[in-house]
């Protein structure tokens, strides 16, 4: 053991290491966003579509699950631009991270959606209501309630798994501690640094994903009065 | 003049699976006995037990492996002062990554096991470790199988992180067949269809042991 730790390299480097974070976590919350909303679309293809487009659907999302994520980002990145279809780093890594969490979603809604009492969609399709409104209207709120926790570990592993997509070159906060650890010479610290700012951001959105599920599922239920 | 991709770096490709195979069976039977001491200690009595155990459980799973993998194989490289093989090195941090995700699923496994079931063992006079051996841990392991099928799927998607420090196994083979050959159109689906022929079969797996634990409400349930 000659090796001396320095961590006030890192406090040196702090800025540059928490705008990776605040990159990270852009990242993520958009390829979420637009992720939700695929995942949605899916989810109710699949459960009301006809049968090619169901199969088409589980076929897309099989292929994603049973894939590492990394080849899906080489993929994307490097395979595509044959085709005509060229992407720089970030938007390919953006793109990898929304078909991925889509496939995901997707699935957890599904469930979600299956979980809602078939008297339920019987009923609303009995006032008249149309498929489409059915599905807004009387599931997608409940089924986003049971999928909620699901959705909410997804996020944190797709915040997590995107440190991959440094391989691409794309800017992250793993990206950022790489650079930084080859200029310094000082691997150990900014990759611990780097660990505990996404430890930190995993135990950060749980306990706001936690807070959001209270105030939209459980608070209402509290002040409204009884039915 | 770059190489055309044929039956020989076909077969190649092909060829690094066994590396990818190798080293997620590797840290999966490590990660076993890893993972099933972290069970018992979060299930044990002991509270700073408990917690040391999901302490080692947050950390595997709030950071990203690749960053686990960077400090196992260049961080303790600089820190020990002498340069780690990349086997040891990664072999090494899979194991450990899955000691926190098996040990997770494991204790959810033995919780989920009626206290009722621990008392009674008590009654009958048996220690703790008869307790587990006889009573708990038969119930527990049925219980256990399709999570811990769907984790090897997971270990096996995420082995491909090791080709980004170089480790050759599926991915970095992909990766080496795309310098020479220039093919990513070719190489990376490839790389993709063999990931899928071995992860398929196993979800498959996981979720029949699933419904099959379901519709016969399991030993839990019939309890």
């Amino acid at each position: 053991m000659h090796y001396a730790f320095h961590f006030n390299v890192v406090w040196e480097h702090w800025r540059e290491l928490v705008e990776g974070a605040w990159l990270t976590i852009r990242l993520s919350a958009m390829a979420m966003g637009i992720g939700l909303l695929a995942a949605t679309a899916c989810a109710y293809a699949k459960t009301t579509g006809p049968a090619a487009v169901r199969w088409a659907i589980a076929a897309y999302i099989e292929a994603i699950r049973n894939t590492p994520f990394l080849v899906q980002v080489f993929i994307i990145y490097f395979s595509l631009p044959a085709t005509g279809l060229s992407l720089d780093a970030n938007q390919a890594a953006l793109v990898a991270m929304v078909v991925n969490f889509a496939a995901y979603g997707a699935e957890i809604l599904r469930s979600g959606l299956e979980s809602i009492g078939r008297g339920q969609i019987d009923a609303a399709r009995a006032l008249g209501l149309t498929r489409y409104q059915v599905f807004r209207h009387v599931m997608l709120f409940p089924a986003i309630k049971v999928a909620y926790p699901a959705l909410a570990s997804q996020f944190i592993l797709l915040m997590l798994g995107s440190s991959v997509v440094s391989a691409i070159s794309a800017v992250e906060l793993t990206a950022v501690a790489n650079s930084l650890q080859s200029t310094t010479f000082r691997p150990f610290e900014f990759y611990f640094a780097s660990m505990a700012l996404y430890l930190g951001m995993a135990l950060g959105f749980r306990a706001l994903f936690t807070g959001v599920y209270w105030v939209t599922f459980v608070r209402p239920r509290l002040t409204r009065p009884a039915v | 003049m770059s190489r055309t991709f044929g039956a020989e770096e076909l077969l190649f490709v092909v060829a690094a699976v066994r590396w990818t195979l190798l080293l997620s069976v590797v840290a999966i039977t490590a990660g076993a006995l890893v993972g099933f001491a972290i069970a018992l200690l979060r299930t044990m009595p002991n509270r700073f037990v408990r917690f040391a155990a999901a302490g080692y459980i947050q950390f595997f799973q709030g950071t990203p492996v690749l960053l686990q993998l960077f400090v196992f194989y260049y961080g303790a490289a600089a820190v020990l002062g002498l340069q780690i093989e990349a086997w040891p090195a990664v072999t090494l941090a899979f194991t450990l990554y899955s000691g926190a995700f098996l040990g997770e699923i494991w204790r959810g496994s033995i919780e989920a096991i009626p206290r009722t079931q621990w008392e009674a063992a008590a009654c009958l006079s048996l220690t703790y470790s008869q307790q587990l051996r006889y009573v708990i841990l038969p119930q527990a392991m049925r219980i256990a199988i399709p999570p811990t099928v769907g984790f090897l799927v997971q270990l096996i998607k995420n082995t491909s992180i090791a080709a980004i420090i170089g480790f050759v196994e599926l991915t970095r083979a992909g990766q080496l067949m795309v310098n020479v050959t220039f093919q990513p159109m070719i190489v990376y689906p490839l790389v993709a269809a063999l990931y899928f022929a071995l992860c398929w079969p196993l979800s498959l797996a996981s979720h029949f042991l699933e419904t099959r634990i379901d519709t016969r409400l399991g030993i839990a349930g019939r309890l």
